[in-house]
């Protein structure tokens, strides 16, 4: 104790800092604990997670299939394609939704602790991460009952993950911080992502509509295009067109690109900015 | 000072914009999208620079709203500061409002590994330390029990020895030790003449005075955002209270009403120091001069004085009689306005005390004025913090008998 302490510059909070080390380790350590919280606290556990998603798929398969005889007809693999379609946007739902409130509902240890707030909404990401995680597991068991062949391209598989992952941490990340001063962000994006899932070709093929239009439209879309690219990687069906086709060249993918780029920039720039008053607006 | 600095502010300034009309929804900005929203400015911190040496205990104390609270969060990073700069050497572990950053919905088992981590401990180290924490805390049998189901005592002590296991650098502790039964409040206070021992450098935010009096080596008081004093804790505490006090008793000045058709009218009454200015707080010892000033209504063979000054919890503490004017006393006429002023040597006991005002009859007998609370005052400092009065005493002693050998 007799050499003189060295002293550093405090800073006050901030989205990131504090060390690398110490980030991971409270991300993982919050994302690990709420999923067992969430899971392993009720009687079913984690498959109450998959049931939500399973039964929009039966209800979907069956009113798509049976009742208004879309999609089986031109599609291959239409249940395999409604399926995967369901979990991703499960994924990309359930980790917006959930963030919005998510640094609201940590305000007590917001306000007590310091600590890099980053850590808030994505950790609440990488809880629904895991879920999709374990949900994509069945997916994979329906494919091989389906009847899809594994191809090369499944490979590329987690290119389009990690866009989607990115996409919707950068959402996340927004709206966490938005929603601390604006408190109706959480109905206006209850809504927004209902209509965002219509918007996406999940419970249709892009090409339903036999409209260059509408296809170019499905297409400015990040989430659009993110899905039909699984689709013709994982499904392989030979008349699925890439994202590039759908939009009627490669050019017609750049406002989705600016769409995408934009949100990553726009989340950093508004978290960064928020991150030291998250404690005094609460 | 030659010990070497542990934290280090420099002129620090945070003021909060109150807004006057709470924009909370988007659509109040979309509506209204020009009106700038209206914000009032309240500065928490004006300009406060200081130093905590290492291994110091330091005080900060303030009346609610100084700005005492602000600085703790400042210190621990929890809100940014607007300007100024803080400097601090090694970990810091913080004790924020009763508690740290604890999720009700988890248990404590988690809860004290997340809050390791923040404090900067590993998971590992976390995990190991987790034993050492719940048995301080003396909740064994509570480790896997959500935290809302806790009581706030049991929060405390989870808070407490998870700070404590934590082994930090720096505490920074705000209101601890008003908390928890008698029995934990006490290993409290062990615990920080442990880390003082050890040379821990301490803050404490307090309202408590005899807290930072016991165990401060410095302190500082803070009022209106600004630094009123820093220095030794002893004078740091006289100053407080004498601060905290004049609010609480006004400014010394008479409520006078409910006499007017006395046959004696007050005009004015109030408490005066030495020096001869109106005064709401005396140290105990220093003389107090109460002061009345009346108008006769009728004429009188003579007048008496009747005050009694009462405590804050009703006690008739002591009586004042005299007669007015001299004794014998003269004649009072219609229209006469006098000035009648009573030294009363300072026997108090710290605390706050009423004047009760009374003019009576003297010969004829009777009640002329009695104003209930004419006046109050506080007693702070004194020898006799637990009783009404301490009393001008002599002790000797004789021995009686010597033993043998």
């Amino acid at each position: 104790m007799s050499e003189a302490p060295v002293l550093r510059e405090v800073s006050g909070p901030s989205a990131l800092g504090g060390g690398r080390q110490r980030f991971f380790d409270l991300l993982w350590l919050m994302a690990a604990t709420e999923f067992k919280r969430v899971y392993f606290g009720t009687l079913l556990g984690y498959l109450w997670s998959l049931v939500r998603p399973l039964m929009l798929f039966g209800v979907l398969l069956f009113v798509f299939t049976k009742a208004l005889r879309i999609g089986s007809a031109e599609v291959e693999h239409y249940a395999v394609m409604l399926l995967m379609g369901i979990v991703l946007y499960t994924f990309f739902q359930e980790s917006t939704t959930e963030s919005v409130s998510s640094v609201v509902t940590q305000e007590g240890v917001v306000r007590k602790t310091q600590f890099p707030r980053l850590v808030i909404p994505l950790a609440t990401v990488l809880t629904c991460a895991f879920n999709f995680g374990l949900n994509f597991l069945v997916v994979f068991v329906f494919l091989l009952a389906f009847g899809v062949d594994p191809t090369w391209t499944w490979l590329l598989l987690p290119v389009a993950l990690l866009f989607l992952a990115t996409f919707t941490v950068a959402v996340s990340t927004a709206l966490s911080v938005l929603y601390v001063r604006f408190r109706d962000i959480a109905i206006i994006w209850t809504v927004v992502a209902q209509v965002l899932f219509y918007a996406t070709p999940i419970l249709y093929p892009v090409t339903a509509f036999q409209d260059q239009t509408i296809e170019r439209l499905l297409m400015i879309s990040p989430l659009g295009v993110i899905f039909e690219q699984v689709r013709v990687w994982v499904l392989a069906e030979p008349q699925a067109p890439t994202a590039v086709e759908a939009a009627g060249g490669a050019v017609y993918l750049l406002p989705a690109a600016a769409i995408f780029v934009g949100t990553c920039v726009f989340a950093a720039w508004i978290f960064k900015r928020e991150a030291p008053r998250i404690a005094e607006d609460l | 000072m030659s010990r070497p600095a542990q934290i280090q502010v420099e002129d620090l300034h945070k003021s909060f914009r109150i807004p006057t009309h709470r924009v909370d929804s988007l659509k109040e900005r979309v509506v209204k999208p020009l009106s700038k929203p209206e914000y009032r400015e309240l500065k928490a911190l004006d300009g406060i620079s200081f130093e905590v040496g290492q291994g110091e205990f330091f005080g900060i104390v303030g009346r609610n709203g100084s700005g005492k609270s602000t600085l703790l969060k400042l210190l621990a990073s929890i809100y940014r500061a607007d300007s100024g700069t803080i400097r601090m050497a090694g970990r810091l572990a913080p004790f924020i409002e009763l508690g740290v950053g604890f999720n009700p919905n988890l248990t404590a088992r988690e809860n004290v590994v997340l809050n390791g981590v923040m404090m900067g401990l590993t998971p590992g180290e976390t995990r190991q330390r987790l034993d050492a924490i719940v048995e301080f805390a003396e909740l064994g049998e509570f480790t896997d029990l959500k935290l809302k189901n806790y009581s706030s005592g049991m929060l405390v002590r989870l808070a407490f020895s998870l700070m404590m296991e934590v082994d930090p650098d720096i505490f920074l502790i705000d209101e601890v030790l008003a908390v928890g039964d008698a029995a934990f409040q006490q290993k409290c206070a062990d615990a920080f003449r442990q880390m003082k021992a050890e040379g821990k450098t301490i803050v404490l935010v307090t309202h408590e005075m005899s807290t930072v009096e016991e165990y401060c080596d410095r302190a500082m008081l803070i009022s209106d955002g600004k630094i009123a004093e820093i220095g030794d804790s002893e004078d740091v505490g006289r100053r407080y209270l004498r601060l905290n006090f004049e609010g609480a008793a006004g400014v010394g000045r008479a409520s006078v009403e409910g006499a007017g058709d006395a046959p004696v009218r007050m005009l004015d009454a109030a408490v005066v120091n030495a020096a001869g200015e109106r005064a709401s707080s005396f140290e105990h010892g220093e003389a107090i001069r109460i002061q009345i000033e009346i108008e006769a209504r009728e004429d009188f063979a003579a007048l008496a004085l009747g005050h009694l000054i009462v405590n804050g919890d009703g006690v008739n503490v002591c009586q004042l009689r005299a007669p007015i004017g001299g004794d014998p006393p003269p004649p009072v006429k219609a229209g006469e306005r006098l000035r009648v002023e009573t030294v009363v040597e300072n026997l108090l006991g710290a605390g706050h005390y009423f004047v009760h005002c009374g003019i009576n009859r003297l010969l004829e007998g009777g009640v002329a004025l009695d104003v209930a609370g004419a006046a109050d005052f506080v007693v702070f400092g004194g020898p006799a913090d637990r009783a009404l009065v301490s009393l001008p005493q002599e002790t000797s002693t004789t021995v009686l008998e010597r033993a043998a050998g």
